[in-house]
């Protein structure tokens, strides 16, 4: 076993194991910070593919903003009082995402798949030539999409007049 | 490098914590965190096949970078109807809202 397929398999349990914590942990905190771990060690698996681009991009995007993001969100509304985990929602939860992995495992054994050869780097230079050459539409129709999620984002914020902010909170 | 069905069976496990997670958490946020973890894996697939079965390629990697962007987009506005709801229900619980429901 080569040097970059252990540490493939270090980076995914790692991986794993983080995820699992965001979904199990009690605190919301911890859940997000597990979640950062799990996203940052995705752009170890990136790296290992690879995909240095990419892996610059996960650990910009995910791991500085979207983090961020969260941990502002989490900060803004309470933390649950009442127990995490949903009774009815738990059970069905593992049974639907158990069912899910074993097809998914099937799915994904059943089939073989030429083996790995020799795998070839992809330099910046011919990804950004791919962007905006073959998929310059999509690319272009993204920037409009991020702007629209920018622009809907903002108005959804916003609170609407002084009254409204106040009234539903102390009716609740 | 390791064979593409072990990086499947991982990306399969990832993405059933997904689910796991969106359906038995209650506190919306998480319920967000949990979906990111799903296009992770989703993009992680993208890239092992880019890279492991069609080495040259530059599709995976592509259209990895479109999941990284929808992503984004889709946790902003999400967090936005998040706090939305919070200031109108003074609850993020997803039991909880059923505005749309008739």
């Amino acid at each position: 076993m080569g040097l970059s397929a252990l540490a493939f398999y270090v980076v995914a349990g790692v991986t794993l194991v983080s995820a699992l914590g965001v979904v199990v942990a009690r605190s919301v905190v911890y859940a997000a910070l597990l979640l950062i771990l799990s996203l940052v060690m995705t752009g170890l698996i990136y790296l290992l593919l690879l995909a240095d681009f990419l892996a610059l991009i996960q650990i910009l995007v995910y791991g500085g903003t979207v983090s961020i993001l969260l941990l502002f969100a989490l900060m803004l509304t309470p933390p649950e009082t009442r127990p995490q985990l949903n009774h009815r929602g738990w059970a069905l939860g593992a049974v639907s995402s158990g069912a899910l992995f074993v097809l998914l495992l099937v799915a994904s054994l059943a089939d073989t798949w030429p083996a790995a050869g020799a795998v070839r780097h992809i330099g910046l230079v011919d990804l950004g030539r791919a962007l905006f050459s073959t998929w310059a539409v999509p690319f272009e129709v993204a920037s409009v999409v991020l702007l629209v999620a920018l622009l809907g984002a903002l108005t959804i914020a916003r609170s609407t007049s002084p009254s409204s902010k106040i009234a539903p909170r102390a009716s609740a | 490098m390791v064979p593409i069905e072990h990086i499947m069976v991982f990306t399969g496990a990832l993405f059933s914590i997904g689910v796991y997670g969106v359906m038995a958490r209650r506190n919306a946020v998480l319920v967000l965190m949990a979906i990111e973890l799903m296009l992770n894996a989703v993009a992680i697939n993208l890239v092992a096949f880019g890279t492991l079965v069609y080495p040259g390629q530059i599709n995976g990697m592509v259209f990895a970078i479109f999941v990284v962007t929808i992503a984004a987009a889709e946790l902003g506005l999400g967090l936005a109807i998040v706090l939305r709801v919070y200031r109108m229900r003074s609850s993020i619980n997803v039991d909880d809202i059923n505005l749309m429901r008739w």
